[in-house]
């Protein structure tokens, strides 16, 4: 089955992005297609590569890293949700004038058409948010 | 049942107040986004987003935009399928003529069908 995920809410606050990055790597272990991860409101925090966790707990970014780097997985933030929250890639900071970038590895920002978009080439969209 | 040209049935579920959170606001760009593909749009408010609509909203006492006006021109942008559940409304003390835009009164027995006629639910 062919899958699309959203992810609404930021790391550690809430557990709806530990149950979306647990449920997308079921879903992919069961060998599952996963179309696309679309990190919307707080989500986009999730993206950030200046987290640093402390060591004995889990880290939600780099966890999410490391599973598109296993499985290929397209990882977006939503562009709009991210200006907001100040997540920032290359193109990003050129366009407003930031001095700085801290997207994570494996991530891409674009718009909320690639929600879109992953829930109609998808079998299920799964939404995990509060 | 993908592929160039696919209309899909989405129903975005607004179920949050909208100041507080910042739900609201997003979900309406999303909204927007699923009708310019073409998309089967419906809206549903239920629960405190039922407030989403409201007439009257004035945020300036909070130092937030007010984006209700934007339900307005959802019309103009091919998303007319608006739905309220009446539990939510009376539960508020709230009436259809309370609303910004024409809506569509639903039970919750409704709202459960209209969900169940849904390719994909959006929560918000």
């Amino acid at each position: 089955m062919k899958f699309a995920i959203q992810v609404n809410e930021g790391p550690y606050q809430h557990q709806a992005s530990d149950s979306a990055y647990q449920f997308t790597r079921a879903v992919l272990e069961k060998g599952h297609q996963v179309v696309r991860v679309f990190f919307f409101h707080d989500g986009v925090n999730n993206a950030t590569r200046l987290a640093s966790p402390p060591q004995d707990d889990r880290n939600v970014g780099r966890r999410w890293t490391e599973l598109a780097e296993r499985y290929d997985l397209d990882l977006v933030v939503c562009v709009a949700a991210a200006q907001r929250r100040g997540i920032v890639d290359e193109g990003e900071a050129e366009r407003h004038g930031k001095g700085a970038t801290n997207l994570a590895p494996r991530f891409r920002v674009s718009g909320l058409g690639q929600l879109i978009e992953a829930a109609i080439e998808s079998d299920r969209l799964v939404v995990f948010g509060d | 049942m993908q592929g160039v040209g696919t209309i899909k049935r989405f129903l975005f579920v607004n179920r949050r107040a909208p100041w507080g959170t910042g739900y609201a606001v997003e979900a309406l760009d999303a909204v927007l986004i699923a009708a310019a593909f073409d998309q089967d749009v419906s809206v549903l408010f239920v629960d405190d987003g039922v407030y989403q609509i409201k007439k009257g909203q004035d945020t300036r006492a909070i130092g937030v935009k007010n984006f209700s006006p934007a339900y307005g021109a959802l019309a103009t942008c091919d998303v007319e399928k608006l739905y309220v559940e009446r539990e939510s409304l009376k539960a508020r003390g709230l009436g259809e003529g309370d609303l910004l835009v024409p809506v569509r009164v639903l039970g919750a027995k409704e709202v459960a069908e209209l969900m169940d006629e849904q390719d994909v639910i959006l929560s918000f």
